[in-house]
């Protein structure tokens, strides 16, 4: 199922403080949409609100595929890392993933968690409590768990926050092969850690 | 995933996900089980010292049971829900879970935690307090059932609520007295009958009231629980 994400009107405000009005944008299979702006333009937000974590105050966005999804099911399609999304850290990496599968309603197959442990350089470290790893491991950890249902739509709010050269070098490669698996969405401040963008969002001035 | 498993497999299988990590959790940290058994254990010797030796009507006993089981309901059964925001973990189940599995597997979860202070409680308080004797043990034993069920209702939902609010230690007994108040009533008044040597067919009113609280309380919280749960 080829999926597309279509934003109109996005219009965010707290407290009567607007954060950013007039967001149109419409992503499909293999393109990449670009979220970018200053600390506190409203990134994150915007992320949030594409993955059905905030209700915007005005316009909307949908997700479709052979028709709309309704906002449970387009949870179900998308991979989150982002920096507010926390890990169950007196858990292990290993329970971590099968957690969250199970969260999902699915089931898990402990094979592919762990060739994906694997490639994030954390399979040796799978069995112990992730209350001992670093910041940049439990970024790696994020990585495994928002990849570990195959997601058609993978959403990379600060990919690069705390990761070294090697694991900002296996981002990388993740964020290439989402073209070939669905869409990609990036929200960042550096745009340099993105190439082959299709549709930019500047959330600079969109008050 | 199978092509075969239907949408109730699913959701089964993610409430019993919510259900195996908060219990797990509880296990590894024990934040919810020391508190309520320090509660129970300070509550009932505070009781024995004020008694001294001296004997109380079994309704002041009656009710001081209550007492000490709502306190230290107040005291674990809320971290539930306030544990996942405090740890920010609260996102990760609204991006994974469907809202009612998660409602229902916090709600097995504290009517298990729920179960076993209560059972604890009673142990406890038949051991120490020599005043209070159970006549009818079947009054007695589908009061603390219906109690034991309807305070997990009722913390579970408001829980939810105050997890999301800034000041969740004032906030907590502010908005659960009035809503556990007609389910405290009850149970006083059944716990009384129970230790008066009543039929248990006298106690039908109280068991009436006491299914209803919880099917009101558990068909609201369905109801409600996506809305308190999404920001």
């Amino acid at each position: 199922m080829e999926l597309r994400i279509s934003a109109r009107g996005l219009r965010m405000a707290f407290n009567r403080r607007t954060i950013f009005a007039g967001i149109d944008f419409s992503v499909g299979h293999g393109e990449t949409l670009l979220v970018a702006g200053r600390n506190g333009s409203g990134k994150s937000t915007l992320v949030k609100i594409l993955c059905g974590l905030l209700t915007p105050t005005g316009g909307k966005v949908e997700m479709t595929g052979k028709k709309p999804l309704d906002v449970h099911a387009r949870r179900g399609q998308i991979g989150l890392v982002a920096p507010y999304l926390q890990v169950y850290d007196e858990f292990s990496a290993m329970e971590n993933m099968r957690l969250t599968m199970a969260l999902r309603g699915l089931l898990s197959d402990d094979g592919a968690h762990r060739s994906l442990l694997e490639r994030l350089a954390l399979d040796v470290r799978r069995s112990d409590p992730v209350r001992g790893f670093s910041s940049g491991m439990k970024q790696r950890l994020k990585y495994a768990l928002a990849l570990s249902h195959r997601p058609s739509v993978l959403v990379l709010d600060e990919p690069m926050a705390n990761l070294d050269t090697d694991g900002m070098a296996i981002v990388r490669t993740i964020m290439e092969e989402q073209h070939e698996k669905g869409i990609l969405v990036v929200a960042t401040n550096d745009p340099s850690d993105v190439t082959a963008v299709h549709t930019r969002v500047d959330l600079n001035d969109r008050r | 995933m199978t092509a075969a498993e239907t949408p109730v497999r699913r959701w089964l299988r993610a409430t019993g996900a919510v259900f195996m990590k908060d219990w797990r959790s509880e296990l590894r940290t024990r934040y919810a089980i020391s508190a309520l058994v320090m509660f129970v254990i300070t509550t009932i010797s505070i009781i024995l010292f004020a008694l001294g030796g001296e004997g109380a009507s079994p309704e002041v006993l009656s009710g001081m049971l209550w007492v000490v089981i709502f306190f230290a309901a107040m005291s674990g059964l809320a971290r539930t829900f306030v544990m996942e925001e405090e740890r920010g973990t609260a996102m990760m189940l609204q991006l994974t879970a469907a809202p009612s599995a998660v409602f229902a597997g916090k709600l097995l979860f504290n009517l298990v935690l729920g179960a076993g202070l209560t059972v604890l409680t009673v142990v406890l308080y038949l051991f120490f307090i020599s005043g209070f004797t159970v006549q009818t043990y079947s009054i007695f034993l589908a009061t603390i059932t219906l109690g034991s069920i309807g305070l997990a209702a009722a913390s579970t939902i408001i829980a939810a609520i105050i997890a999301r609010a800034n000041t969740k230690g004032t906030l907590y007994p502010v908005l659960s007295f009035p809503i556990l108040l007609p389910l405290l009533m009850t149970v006083i008044s059944a716990t009384r009958l129970a230790a008066d040597g009543m039929p248990f067919s006298e106690a039908f009113g109280e068991f009436q009231i006491l299914i209803s609280y919880i099917v009101v309380v558990v068909t609201t919280s369905i109801l409600l629980f996506e809305y308190i749960w999404k920001d």
